[in-house]
């Protein structure tokens, strides 16, 4: 009697756990999962106009099965050099972005890990106040200073310095700018966490065995933050590559990237199908991207 | 190593000046938020005319209504999730799904706006489709889209205090008795709860900056502060919008403070606990 | 601990090894001097004026526990910390302002701080690399090093695939490699087990004295001050209390906090109320009789207050009445600590001072003396010690 009790309860329990783990599981498969196969089926749909605008995959009819595989849109993809352009600036501008945080936020991370403890909490604060406010607004903010009758060139009329106004608004140096100016809290805060992680007796160890600080730097201290490198970067590096906002606000015509270009074929052209497949091929850009990310990650939390 | 520098090193340097870069901008917005010409780079004399502008736009006004009646249920219902998702990450060893569980988990984290935001609406658009239901997109399918990347953050966040957290009092409970389930709501909870207050403000913040997910699958009668202010800025800056993202910075300000004062009251409050029960050391 | 492989790992360079065992230990050249040394952290004074002299192919300990500032002196001669006052002399040169990574100096860290992204012989390349030595120079030292330390088969393992007395040789190893005029060893038994550390500090002492460095060990454990040096520091409050070999500091402490500090002891507060050349007698309330020295009292105490120390295994224990006017006091066994080799009885006097006597252990389950017995504790003539602080 007993035992068959305590089978029951043993029952229960398994039943309990395994509704627990279906709860988040099941909710990510439907919101986060399925709508890829769903983005990787209507990319392969033929567009009409039509609510919703895109045509059926498979249709019975006259006891025949039809099943439209439609490869039109990759193909109209790769004919037209606009969407080739917009992947190749995205990939670029997101590049010379992560780089450009990366040497930024290394030194400011170094600096804040090398900071008295009572200050530490202060400057991760600091950093990560921007962050919380507006990303639209921060974006918006530079509008004011780089356009041509902005702050900045403003200034430098005023000053003497330049005659006309520099043409800093719609060009790859503001995109840039844009995205290094939202993204850095991200890239300096994983670099921070490895950095004070980093056993201060490794680098007393180097300098006692003769090291300087700059060769104790290179070998000891780089490749012991090199997960927070890889982290950070990846986290500026992969959204930044579909970024739609800061090309749309401060980039021009000659800044195409792949994020706009998604966005008007889908709200301006309602080509649903064309703005699915421009998702599908830039998901297997990132693909690679995200799974180094993923790998880390989990090697992260298993520690 | 201790050298002390008389000069401000490098990286100190470097701190100062990312530091600046942050904030420039931002002081920038505020400084400019109470400039009454409407040219929002030429200064013309004190005023706050835009302040009153703001508060009699019923279009922004009833657009933050919105956006924080969709962050509060995100961020609440992502807790929820986000939490649980945790706890069987980091608490129930090996299960069928895991792989799956942690990378649909931490792909959010990175996955750019445009692509979530596309997929939900396509998934949206199926569902009406054969279910009849969302008949209209609006504010429950934006809440639907919220919930799921924010509930990503939330586990990251919750997953790392469970991992920190000392598992010897989970078991102290179990062993004296105290069911799973009871001991995960008396004693995992209570302990990690700075961990969901955190993750909560941090799913909020990231619901009422959403701009792309929400575009996608919001429908005519929904607009989120974020669509409106985009609307207004993409075709240039206007004083309106300085004023609006002056608030925004002091609401944020203000917040931070608070939350710093608080981390340092408990640091404190632990540090003197530490020295009376070891005697100073 | 005899080294008769001294040779056999020796290398080419005859001035940093030494290939003959002792004896002499040393020769008499002092190779370290710390001249009035001070550390101030804000307010307090972690090390205050500390003089020392570490002689050639010594082995030194400084001994003492948390907070007494052995640490940050070790700290200082590495070069981390630098002094608020004082110098630090290695080999006649004045070395106090001169930054770590340019000191002959080299350190074994407590907790080995061995790098986690190198393996174990680009562990011990490092210190190599940074003198610029020619690629097959240092493959040479690696060898050697790892053959001295016994871990030629872990050379491509890293830290984390290794136990802790296996991490300890590797760090050993790479602090010998760049052969400094001084090592440093920051409490070197601190991360392992009991029973590890007896081993380790036998093999430890072993190794350097094949290498024959110069070695200045930090640690708060005295058995291993004592197995493993030849003179210790005591340091307590930034002070160094005394100096000596194992024997002077246990046989003969300077004061209280020595005799206190190393091993058992049992002090009794009196006065001196006789001093000749060849005799004292001291009395303490402590005790109904007076404890009778057999030499005088050379130091002039204006203070006739002192305290007189024993320790437990001079003090007999008999179930008979011994003979005499003094060195002996009557009591009931209060408790027994059975320690194996030897047992602790406290025994309680009739004014109700506990003293501590040992009994070795020598037969098995003999008859001893047990709880509540009246028992009789005496000592010789030489073997209370005389201190005035």
């Amino acid at each position: 009697m007993k035992s068959f009790e305590f089978a029951a309860r043993l029952k229960r329990l398994k039943l309990g756990r395994r509704a627990v783990i279906a709860l988040p599981l099941l909710w990510l498969t439907l919101f986060f999962l399925l709508p890829f196969a769903l983005v990787l089926k209507i990319s392969l749909a033929e567009s009409v106009v039509a609510i919703p605008p895109f045509g059926p995959l498979i249709e019975y009819s006259d006891q025949v099965l039809h099943v439209f595989l439609n490869l039109g849109n990759y193909l109209f993809l790769m004919s037209d050099s606009l969407y080739a352009a917009a992947y190749w600036g995205s990939i670029k501008t997101a590049f010379i972005s992560t780089v450009a945080c990366l040497l930024l936020g290394y030194p400011m991370a170094y600096a804040m890990a090398r900071a008295p403890l009572r200050w530490q909490l202060v400057l991760v604060l600091l950093v990560m106040l921007p962050s919380w406010t507006s990303f639209l607004i921060r974006v918006y903010a530079w509008m004011g200073i780089l356009s041509n009758s902005g702050l900045i060139n403003n200034l430098l009329l005023g000053l003497g310095v330049i005659e006309s106004p520099l043409r800093m608004m719609n060009t790859r140096f503001a995109v840039v700018l844009g995205i290094v100016y939202a993204y850095l809290p991200f890239m300096v805060l994983p670099l921070y966490a490895h950095l004070t992680r980093l056993d201060n007796a490794l680098l007393e160890a180097a300098a006692d065995l003769g090291s300087r600080r700059f060769n104790t730097f290179i070998k000891v201290t780089l490749p012991l933050s090199m997960g927070g490198i890889i982290a950070g970067s990846m986290l500026v590096f992969i959204p930044a590559v579909g970024e739609f906002v800061i090309p749309e606000l401060l980039g021009g015509p000659d800044t195409l990237m792949i994020g706009k270009v998604l966005w008007e074929e889908f709200f301006l052209n309602r080509d649903w199908p064309i703005a699915s497949a421009l998702a599908m091929v830039m998901l297997l850009l990132l693909l690679v991207p995200i799974v180094w990310f993923h790998r880390y990650q989990s090697r992260e939390l298993e520690k | 190593m201790r050298f002390k520098p008389r000069v401000p090193s490098f990286t100190t340097l470097m701190l100062i000046v990312g530091l600046l870069f942050l904030y420039l901008p931002m002081a920038v917005l505020v400084v400019y938020s109470f400039n009454s010409s409407r040219l929002v780079t030429v200064w013309a004399g004190f005023s706050t005319q835009w302040y009153g502008a703001l508060f009699e736009d019923r279009q922004i006004l009833e657009a933050v209504w919105t956006s924080l009646k969709i962050a509060f249920f995100a961020a609440s219902m992502a807790v929820c999730l986000g939490t649980v998702a945790a706890f069987v990450m980091t608490r129930f060893g090996r299960f069928r799904g895991k792989t799956a569980l942690s990378s649909m988990v931490t792909a959010p984290l990175v996955m750019p706006e445009v692509i979530t935001g596309l997929s939900l609406l396509l998934l949206f658009v199926q569902m009406a489709q054969l279910t009849g239901w969302p008949a209209d997109r609006g504010m429950a399918t934006i809440w639907i889209a919220h919930t799921t990347f924010c509930s990503a953050y939330v586990a990251v966040v919750v997953a790392a205090r469970l991992r920190e957290m000392d598992r010897s009092i989970e078991e102290a409970a179990m062993d004296l008795g105290s069911p799973p389930l009871k001991t995960f709501f008396s004693i995992t909870l209570p302990v990690i709860s700075p961990a969901l207050v955190a993750g909560w403000l941090l799913a909020f913040t990231l619901s009422l900056d959403d701009l792309v997910i929400a575009s996608f699958v919001s429908g005519p009668g929904a607009n989120t502060l974020p669509m409106v202010v985009f609307s207004s800025v993409r075709l240039g800056v206007s004083p309106k919008i300085n004023a609006l993202a002056t608030l925004i910075i002091l609401i944020v300000a203000i917040a931070t403070l608070l939350a710093w004062f608080i981390m340092r009251r408990s640091e404190k409050r632990r540090l003197m606990l530490n020295r009376q029960t070891l005697g100073g050391e | 601990m005899d080294t008769t492989t001294s040779s056999k790992d020796t290398t080419p360079d005859p001035g940093a090894m030494r290939t003959v065992g002792k004896p002499p230990r040393f020769a008499e050249d002092v190779v370290l001097q710390v001249k009035r040394l001070s550390k101030r952290f804000d307010d307090a004074l972690a090390v205050d004026t500390v003089n020392l002299e570490v002689k050639r192919g010594e082995i030194f300990a400084l001994l003492g526990g948390s907070g007494s500032g052995k640490s940050t002196l070790l700290r200082m001669l590495a070069g981390f910390e630098t002094p608020s006052e004082g110098r630090i002399l290695l080999g006649g040169e004045d070395i106090t302002q001169t930054p770590p990574h340019k000191r002959s100096i080299n350190m074994m860290f407590q907790s080995y701080a061995l790098f986690p992204h190198m393996n174990v012989a680009q562990n011990i390349a490092f210190g190599l690399k940074q003198d610029k030595l020619s690629k097959a120079d240092i493959d040479e030292r690696v060898t050697q090093m790892l053959k001295l330390v016994h871990m030629e088969r872990f050379a491509k393992r890293k830290p984390h695939q290794l136990s802790g007395g296996q991490r300890q040789r590797v760090a050993l190893a790479r602090s010998l490699a760049k052969r400094p005029r001084l090592l440093l060893l920051d409490e070197p038994m601190g991360a392992l087990d009991k029973k590890l550390r007896t081993e380790m500090q036998l093999e430890v002492v072993e190794i350097i004295e094949q290498v024959g460095v110069t070695c200045i060990m930090v640690t708060h454990d005295q058995e291993e001050a004592m197995t493993m040096a030849d003179r210790v520091a005591i340091m307590a409050d930034g002070w160094i209390e005394q100096v000596g070999s194992p024997v002077d500091i246990y046989e003969s402490p300077a004061s209280r906090m020595v005799a206190e500090f190393v091993g058992t002891v049992n002090l009794f507060e009196g006065e001196i109320v006789a001093d000749a050349a060849d005799h004292c007698t001291i009395e303490t309330p402590a005790l109904s009789r007076p404890i009778y020295i057999d030499h005088g009292i050379t130091t002039q105490a204006v203070d006739r207050r002192v305290w007189a120390a024993l320790r437990p295994e001079k003090i007999w224990l008999s179930r008979e009445k011994p003979e005499g006017a003094y060195n002996w006091e009557a009591g009931k066994v209060d408790d027994i600590a059975y320690l194996g080799g030897y047992s602790l009885y406290y025994v309680r006097t009739a004014s109700g001072q506990i003293i501590k006597a040992s009994m070795a252990n020598v037969e098995r389950r003999g008859d001893r003396p047990t709880w509540e017995d009246s028992v009789y504790v005496y000592w010789e003539d030489h073997s209370a010690i005389v201190l005035n602080r």
